[in-house]
């Protein structure tokens, strides 16, 4: 609908249906890399509130899908965010959530496609959203999915 | 001195217009005209700056570095007070006259006050709420008279919002609506009736099918209102916020057409040359195929302002028409709409609803020949742009209706050919024989 | 009437210590044995249900789980084994035949394991395959007799008479038959594709060619069996080469029969037959009851698709191996399979699995002798066999007689399989042998595809490397070159039989 010109990469993490077996070490990839420990075990035991969460799961009958932020390269929440917490990296291009600046005013809620951005109404903000691990080389639910269904994707923007 | 891209309006629209010019590649002068001394700050945090839980520098969407990035000249608290299209000029209050190559209008929306009797200019505790300066205003008054006998005429969103900020503050006020609910015109009963009730439990009182009739002095400053019913209210404080309409003052003196708001094509141009309008003054294109109107809401006014910064520094871009949409958090309740809400009877409408009063929660999708054209999500919000997608796409929904109701609508639930083009992952790798035919030859 | 109380095989041990309860256990075992427990906040285990086939220890994240042994609660010295009784339990209850999967496992000798192979040392030096070339590249079909020369324009020499025609693989490994229906499309697709990266064959079984898996067609070795499910003008038109298949090593002298339940539509569009009929593939070719017989059928195929590629026959390893094998040359066959006791399966009565037939060793190896001794070996090309496990028992092979060698537990293995034995469920949790749609997605074919070609890739290295340190540059030299093997711990009649010296026995 709209072109605009910006030459980088677009990273973003995408689920193949296909081979997604269900088994959401995704997620649990996603809380233990969001962590302060990084241990899988005391991530998921003593950490709290819980890290991560920035990828979410569906299941219907044999199929599932993990669902994360496509980063997209004409991102509608940050075209619609109020107070400019949800971002695009201009030197990366990937979409940054800032907490802090977050007021919950759900914008990007309605205004994201695949329904990506999950609202925390008791604390008036934005739960976590995916970060594609900062500079990781490969985020961590791509390295935890067992069956290569998670890839990483990483294409030239026009 | 003449701007390539000249922008009437310091707002959302302004912004995502400078970017997307730029982006697209325009090289020359970007001049931004703001009538607010303030820089950048998002006017929908108000309420949030009235209730304290943004400061007054944390109200900025857009930092320095945006517009050092995007190379754009601000003049701020410079109001706009003439329009020459044939001279292709504009002249500031001030008596400066700027030039432009193309000129976006993106002057916003006024507050409406109505003609009530006993209002005059410069009545002591009556406020409108829509800017920053509004907001400083108030919380000086509040601060210097207390918070008793506090009255917002107007349910609507930017009554609601005033409100949270207000009980924020400790300020319970009383509103006075004068349709059978608030939020008439994104919500209906139902969902409307669970942000009552919680608006009851915070303790503040709706008057509904209720407006001021008159407004009664004691000095210099407001004492109190009268109903519509004779009933009289203590107001020690008066929020007017019935709502806002196209700031048009502007044009009002020359060719351009204009409706309700000034009206652009997909391509956000108005009928004069090289003059394009977006955001809360733009009357343009309805998705939804009903007739043309103003959506006065941010991310509408964000897409406006990008597509006319693409067509003015020559780039293409075009909307497919705008849907009108809320989301909003009163206390504790999310809410989101989209689309038609409240359709009128005998249009052909099939309406789905989950109503969940006690608890809370209430959803309501709204069908025409099989397709999502509106949308009620009450407590529930989560994947609330799921159903924006079915709206854009047209998507057949007519063999999913139980999956339109719950909460866990997800994109396994979409048809298969969209889930796949929303997830865009890539297509499983062809099985191919790189190493050719284990030759079955027969060597002469 | 009552049921025989058994105690499970497997111990489920979880240290909730380091359980996270994130439930991928319990969503994963299609076997049911992890439950969520809705009282206790915790997952539980069934392990009567458990098969052992490791899927949710190697899938839980945080290593809390380990599927061990149950100890064993007989107390007899050996004989009366825990299987032994069982088996008894399970046909007191039922009446009927065990059955079983996978290649026979029981403690019987694996003559592979006592052969071992020769280096150069000194005087016959060795050569590094890193520096030198090292030829793998084998030819599966007849030879002829001579070769003629002919004399062209100008005096150029040329063929006299046309060559047989010949299968060119690149390493001496190939897949053997596995079905579309007794694995899943993304098993075939995974050994397919891992045939034609490396330059190899795949097998398609009994089962039909899916279109899915056409464009390595011209790498797929297509079986006619006695059901003669999936035969078509088309696929033997665009196979590789055709192979009747007579007997399989895990149950000579019976037939198959994949469960209607496996016949999806899928399954039943490649068969040819309809969805949810059992699909039997009777013990004999009901056409074939002599060397005659087969002569017909292998010269029918060879005129279908013009003589054109060669046209085998797969056999079972039984008692008189070497005289079958001699009728089928006579047959006009220009290769035999041969299947070993150890040869696998997706389903066998259990008793015919482990006790009817021959180990691959020896029949290969009388096989071999009795082709040279007719003066017939140059005739056809011989492939092995049955419980290869690795590139070591791939060159023994060779070394033995075999021009080249099937593999199909192992190329399993590398998908995944942890041998559990269970095929015959269709709820393999590796998504191998099942078609289930929730399972069968559990194998990225793009995955399996690399797994196996590593596989081949690996072996064939080992295998170049092996030579190198004999001396020889070429796998040619080693083939049927039992001099490059010696025994250990094996009695003369076995050593004639291997044909070749103990081990400490000179040259």
């Amino acid at each position: 609908m709209v072109t605009a010109k910006a030459a980088r990469r677009r990273r973003r993490v995408a689920v193949r249906e296909e081979y997604c077996i269900g088994c959401r070490l995704c997620e649990v990839a996603c809380v233990t890399r969001h962590s302060r420990s990084r241990d899988v075990v005391a991530a998921h035991k003593t950490e709290s509130p819980r890290p991560g969460g920035g990828v979410r799961f569906e299941a219907a009958g044999p199929v599932s899908l993990a669902v994360s932020c496509r980063h997209c390269a004409d991102p509608l929440c940050v075209e619609a965010c109020l107070t400019g917490a949800m971002a695009r990296d201009p030197g990366t291009g990937r979409v940054v959530h800032d907490p802090a600046r977050c007021v919950g005013c759900w914008m990007c809620v309605m205004t994201c496609p695949t329904g990506v951005p999950r609202p925390d109404p008791a604390a008036h903000r934005l739960a976590f959203k995916c970060d594609l691990c900062g500079g990781d080389d490969l985020p961590a639910c791509v390295a935890a999915c067992p069956n290569a269904a998670a890839v990483l994707v990483e294409e030239d923007e026009p | 001195m003449t701007a390539d891209l000249l922008v009437i309006g310091h707002s959302v629209a302004a912004c995502h217009a400078a970017e997307a010019a730029r982006g697209a590649g325009l090289a020359g002068s970007l001049v931004v005209v703001g009538d607010e001394p303030a820089g950048n700050y998002s006017r929908p945090l108000i309420s949030y700056y009235l209730g304290g839980r943004l400061g007054r520098d944390e109200l900025s969407f857009r930092s320095q570095a945006f517009y050092d990035r995007n190379r754009i000249q601000v003049l701020a608290g410079r109001r706009a007070v003439a329009l020459d299209p044939a001279a292709r000029t504009v002249t500031l209050a001030d008596g400066e006259r700027l030039g432009y190559r193309s000129l976006l209008l993106a002057t916003g929306g006024e507050p409406i006050v109505p003609p009530i009797k006993g209002w005059r200019e410069g009545l002591g505790g009556v406020f409108t709420f829509t800017k920053l300066a509004d907001a400083d205003a108030l919380a000086a008054w509040l601060d210097a008279r207390g918070s008793d006998d506090c009255v917002v005429l107007g349910g609507g969103l930017i009554g609601l919002k005033a409100t949270e900020g207000l009980l924020a503050r400790g300020v319970r006020p009383r509103i006075v609506e004068l349709a059978d609910r608030v939020l008439a015109n994104t919500l209906d009963r139902e969902a409307s009736a669970i942000l009552e009730r919680r608006l009851a439990v915070a303790g503040c009182e709706v008057r509904k099918g209720r407006t001021v009739a008159e407004i009664r002095a004691g000095g210099d400053r407001v004492s109190s209102v009268v109903l519509d019913n004779g009933e009289v209210l203590p107001a020690r404080t008066l929020i007017v916020a019935i709502g806002v309409k196209p700031d048009l003052r502007l044009v009002r003196e020359t060719p351009m057409a204009v409706e309700r708001g000034i009206l652009v094509d997909s391509r956000q141009r108005t009928n004069l040359a090289g003059v394009y309008a977006a955001g809360d003054c733009a009357q343009g294109p309805d998705f939804l195929g009903l007739k043309p109107a103003v959506i006065a809401i941010w991310p509408v006014a964000a897409r406006q302002g990008r597509i006319a910064g693409l067509n003015a520094a020559g780039a293409s871009g075009e909307t497919a028409g705008a849907i009108p949409m809320n989301a909003v958090q009163i206390l504790d309740v999310p809410a989101v709409s989209f689309g038609v809400t409240n359709p009128a009877p005998g249009g052909g409408h099939e309406i789905l609803k989950r109503d969940d009063q006690a608890g809370g929660k209430y959803r309501k999708i709204v069908l025409l020949d099989g397709r999502v054209v509106g949308v009620v999500l009450v407590g529930e919000i989560d994947r609330a742009g799921l159903l924006g997608t079915l709206i854009r796409e047209r998507a057949d929904v007519s063999d999913r209706r139980d999956a339109l109701l719950r909460a866990d609508l997800g994109l396994l639930d979409l048809p298969a050919d969209l889930r796949r083009r929303l997830v865009d992952a890539p297509p499983p790798a062809p099985l191919k024989n790189s190493s050719g035919p284990a030759r079955s030859r027969s060597v002469r | 009437m009552a049921r025989t109380r058994v105690a499970p095989d497997f111990a489920v041990r979880r240290d909730t210590a380091r359980c996270i309860n994130c439930k991928a256990c319990v969503r994963l075992c299609a076997n049911g044995v992890h439950v969520w427990d809705e009282v206790a906040g915790a997952p539980v285990a069934d392990e009567s249900k458990c098969v052992g086939c490791h899927f949710c220890e190697e899938h839980c994240p945080t290593r809390a789980l380990s599927i061990e042994r149950a100890p064993a609660e007989t107390t007899s010295g050996g004989h009366w084994t825990r299987s032994a009784i069982r088996g008894i339990g399970r046909q007191a209850e039922t009446g009927g035949i065990l059955l079983g999967a996978m290649g026979n496992d029981r403690p019987q000798m694996a003559y592979f394991d006592r052969l071992v192979l020769n280096a150069a040392q000194v005087t016959n030096p060795s050569i590094d395959p890193l520096r030198e070339p090292m030829e793998l590249k084998t030819f599966i079909g007849s030879r002829p007799d001579r070769i003629e020369i002919a004399r062209g324009a100008g005096g150029r020499p040329r063929l006299g008479a046309p060559l047989p025609p010949l299968l060119e693989i690149e390493t001496p490994i190939m897949f053997s038959a596995m079905s579309y229906g007794s694995i899943s499309l993304n098993a075939c697709r995974s050994l397919a594709g891992a045939a034609g990266e490396i330059g190899t064959c795949w097998n398609t079984g009994e089962g039909g060619l899916h279109p899915d898996l056409e464009s390595c067609a011209d790498r797929a070795i297509v079986q006619v069996a006695s059901g003669r499910f999936g035969v078509t003008p088309e696929y033997l038109a665009r196979a590789a080469a055709i192979e009747i298949k007579v007997g399989q090593g895990a149950k000579p002298g019976i037939g198959g029969h994949l469960p209607g339940g496996k016949v999806t539509e899928d399954v039943s569009r490649t068969r040819r037959i309809p969805v949810g009929s059992d699909a039997i593939s009777p013990a004999p070719h009901h056409d074939i009851y002599s060397i005659e017989d087969l002569k017909q059928l292998i010269f029918a195929l060879k005129e279908a698709t013009r003589y054109s590629k060669p046209v085998g026959v797969k056999i079972a390893a039984v008692h008189n191996v070497a005289s079958i094998a001699i009728g089928i040359v006579h047959a006009g066959a220009d290769f035999i399979a041969i299947d070993g006791i150890r040869g696998g399966t997706g389903a066998a009565p259990s008793v015919i699995r482990d006790h009817v037939g021959i180990p691959i060793e020896l029949a290969l190896a009388s096989v071999d002798q009795r082709l040279r001794e007719e003066g017939l070996r140059h005739r056809v090309s011989i492939i092995a066999a049955g419980g290869i496990r690795s590139s070591a028992d791939v060159l023994k092979a060779i070394a033995l007689g075999a021009d080249a060698v099937y593999i199909a537990t192992a190329a399993l293995v590398a998908l995944g399989c942890h041998v559990c034995r269970t095929c015959y469920l269709g709820k393999c949790n590796w998504g191998i042998a099942t078609q289930d749609p929730a399972l069968t997605r559990r194998l990225n074919p793009e995955v399996g595809q690399t797994r196996a070609a590593n596989l081949l890739r690996a072996w064939s290295h080992e295998i170049k490397e092996m030579l190198g340190g004999m001396g020889v540059n070429a796998i040619e030299s080693v083939r049927g070159n039992r001099d490059h093997l010696r025994g250990v711990g094996l009695s003369q009649v076995e050593l004639d039989l291997l044909g070749i010296k103990h081990a400490g026995s000179p040259w």
